[in-house]
């Protein structure tokens, strides 16, 4: 028996690694997902005014800090009991979807593009976002545009690119000048075009990736989302809604604090991710995906124009639910449109200016429950606090821990399809990790630590000698 | 009586003082400024930070310009290299000492511990970290007490003292153990001597005391109130 090991598995946010197990024949006979760092947030919080855990839990992720604020945020206002003002509610959405924009631009066009642009078995010194400026410059000049466009409304909301601390429990910190709308509602039908030539060109070249459509974790599983009330997707409010593999819809519109009913937490030997599933199925049958795919599973509609065609088309071509991976990528992009149109949307709102953006309490309930999707999925946080709003206990679920066992699976299939182990080369390994990166896992987030991206994958005996290795920096 | 004049030197200029002046006021009332941390306008100077040092001609040893009185024909040295040194090394302990996470503070960006690390160029600390673990007290309605972010500049125990007249904060044990505790080590909320009025969250330079609610980088600090506040009323320091 021989083990590959890819580690670390690069182009993703944070640290994983990679185990595929082969037979005397190179055959794979099992895969292992490890994630090599360890969370400590929920520990390390402990004794914590509960209001300062937006600004704590924010630093678990360069990449979606919004995300955290807002479920931090909102875990807080329910400790503080507190309907916020309608219009803190309208910036923090507008907040959220610039982050939308920012982060599946970051995922498509700088971590992912290089795979499908310059091919899975490209040069691997190339395969990257340089690559990808060379050899495709327009589309590269778009994603950089596109994820600027996502980065100046955080900034003009936020006053900060990365780490903001405009979303506060209660509402946002300050209210939106009619200054910073117009530059944002000027610069919006460039970002909309950007929008609509990807997903044209991506349509355009579906048809040559056939083959990761059909084996990049097509496995039907469970889904699970946020929508509103008549089934929209949802990025900030709404109730949780799992979908069975054939479509079902199994539970709707679960409230926030009603999540630990429904979702249970299996812990695994082989990672420091835990394995959340829905708990009436049970444990692992009951493993869900979240994500993009899966917001487009789960829902009826997008609740826009432009993102509604989209939409329709892209159960049309890949059926409802869609189960492949791969077209996380192209979920991605309709998301993008449809943030966008809800952008504009909501800075035409005429309450959008208004100054009442910040209620203010103190606790008022000893327990709170946040829930928003990020750009990867549902994440929730969950505190409970003593009289006094020290934090006693806490617990947080990120996107990439939903889709854990997912991505797993997902890995098996893929090595099952791709990998000879008789005849061993870096391209089919890459599709181990393109599948990986289908989910734009953001393990920095999932176990709250962060770490180096480089590439070792060995190959080796089954008495652990070593037969073959390849490795970048 | 007319207090007497003096005549000293600080940085080879000659200035004119007045005796019972410290180095720091006379340094002040010449529009020439030495780093300072736990010294606050109209406070007691107690020397605690060690941060406004100052090399005195005809003496090896360092002295704090906050407590040490000009004497006539003084010469001061505010700025040289062997002070930066010195300066750099007790802000260094400073931060090794408790957790000063200024990522996660309220007092972000508006903290004087962090702003003098700025002025001081320190980008990084070269001694390990103790990483106390440090209690957080929550017990009074308005404010908090975060141990993490104290560093016993004790401004808080002078202004309840003598502004406030109050007398809640003083200082327990030695050394690195030192806290600053309330009533006897109450919790807050439960000292029956603090009147609510603030002002020692308002002369706190850090995070350490603060107004509760507010999110990271929020919390502003009026410690010119402070020292307005003393010379309005005239209280003597
Ligand atoms: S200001 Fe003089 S010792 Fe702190």
């Amino acid at each position: 028996m021989k083990r590959i090991t890819i580690d670390p598995v690069t182009r993703i946010e944070g640290h994983a690694k990679i185990t595929i197990h082969l037979d005397d024949n190179g055959r794979v006979t099992g895969t292992e997902f490890h994630v090599t760092q360890i969370r400590g947030f929920e520990k390390f919080t402990e004794g914590r005014p509960y209001y300062e855990m937006p600004g704590i839990t924010a630093r678990i992720c360069g990449i979606c800090p919004i995300s955290h604020l807002l479920a931090s945020s909102k875990a807080c206002d329910a400790i503080m009991a507190v309907r916020i003002p309608p219009t803190a509610r309208q910036l923090r959405e507008l907040i959220h979807c610039a982050q939308m924009v920012q982060s599946h631009a970051l995922s498509f066009f700088y971590l992912s593009s290089p795979d499908f642009l310059l091919g899975m078995d490209s040069d691997i010194a190339t395969r990257n976002v340089l690559g990808v400026i060379a050899a495709h410059p327009e589309l590269a000049r778009d994603g950089i545009e596109l994820r600027k466009f996502g980065l100046q409304i955080i900034e003009s909301l936020g006053q900060e690119r990365v780490h903001s601390s405009w979303i506060v429990p209660g509402g946002v910190g300050s209210p939106f000048s009619a200054h910073a709308r117009d530059r944002i509602l000027a610069d919006l039908p460039a970002a909309k075009a950007i929008a609509e030539r990807t997903i044209a060109f991506f349509k355009g070249a579906l048809d040559s990736y056939k083959e990761e459509i059909e084996y990049f974790g097509s496995a039907p599983t469970m889904y699970a989302g946020l929508v509103d009330t008549p089934g929209n997707v949802q990025f900030y409010e709404g109730g949780l809604r799992f979908q069975k593999a054939d479509g079902e819809i199994a539970a709707d519109h679960i409230p926030a604090e009603d999540y630990a009913n429904w979702i249970g937490e299996a812990s695994l030997r082989e990672s420091y991710l835990k394995a959340p599933y829905f708990k009436p199925q049970g444990f692992p049958d009951g493993v869900y995906r979240v994500g993009p795919l899966a917001r487009l599973n789960v829902a009826q509609q997008c609740g826009f124009p432009k993102a509604d065609a989209e939409f329709q088309e892209f159960h049309q071509r890949f059926g409802a639910p869609a189960h492949s991976a791969f077209l996380n990528h192209y979920a991605r992009l309709i998301e993008i449109v449809c943030a966008l149109e809800k952008i504009e949307m909501l800075l035409n709102s005429p309450q959008i200016l208004d100054k009442h953006v910040r209620a203010t309490a103190g606790v008022n309930s000893l327990e709170g429950v946040g829930m928003v999707e990020a750009p990867r999925g549902v994440l929730i946080h969950h505190y409970k606090v003593n009289e006094e709003g020290a934090i006693v206990w806490a617990n947080l679920i990120v996107a990439t821990g939903h889709n854990n066992l997912a991505i797993g699976r997902s890995i098996q299939q893929v090595s099952e399809h791709f990998i000879d182990g008789t005849k061993l080369h870096e391209g089919m390994l890459n599709r181990v990790s393109a599948v990986v990166r289908a989910y734009d896992p953001c393990l920095s987030c999932s176990t709250h630590a962060n770490g180096q991206l480089a590439l070792r994958i060995q190959l080796r005996a089954a008495g652990g000698e070593l037969l073959d290795e390849i490795a970048t920096g | 009586m007319p207090q007497k004049k003096l005549s000293v030197r600080i940085d080879g200029e000659l200035i004119s003082a007045v005796e019972g002046q410290t180095i720091l006021q006379a340094a002040r009332a010449n529009g020439k400024r030495i780093p300072t941390l736990c010294d606050l306008e109209g406070l007691t100077p107690v020397g605690a930070c060690r941060l406004c040092i100052v090399e005195i001609s005809g003496t090896d040893r360092l002295f704090p310009a906050c407590t040490t009185p000009v004497q006539d024909g003084m010469s001061v040295t505010t700025v040289s290299p062997k002070l930066t040194q010195y300066r750099r090394v007790s802000l260094e302990l400073l931060f090794v000492e408790r957790n000063h996470v200024c990522s996660a503070c309220v007092s972000n960006g508006h903290c004087e511990l962090q702003a003098m690390a700025t002025e001081m160029g320190i980008s990084t600390v070269r001694f390990a970290y103790n990483y106390p673990k440090l209690a957080v007290d929550l017990s009074h309605p308005r404010y908090v007490l975060d141990q993490n972010r104290c560093i016993l500049c004790t401004r808080c125990v002078r202004v309840c003292a003598e502004l406030e007249g109050a007398h809640v904060w003083e200082v327990t044990s030695r050394g690195i153990h030192s806290r600053i505790v309330g009533d006897l080590n109450q919790k807050w909320g439960d000292a029956k001597g603090c009147t609510s009025c603030g002002k020692c969250v308002q002369a706190c330079p850090t995070g350490a005391l603060a107004e509760k609610g507010w999110a990271v980088e929020e919390m502003v600090k009026k410690n010119d109130n402070i020292s307005s506040l003393v010379r309005r009323r005239g209280v003597q320091a």
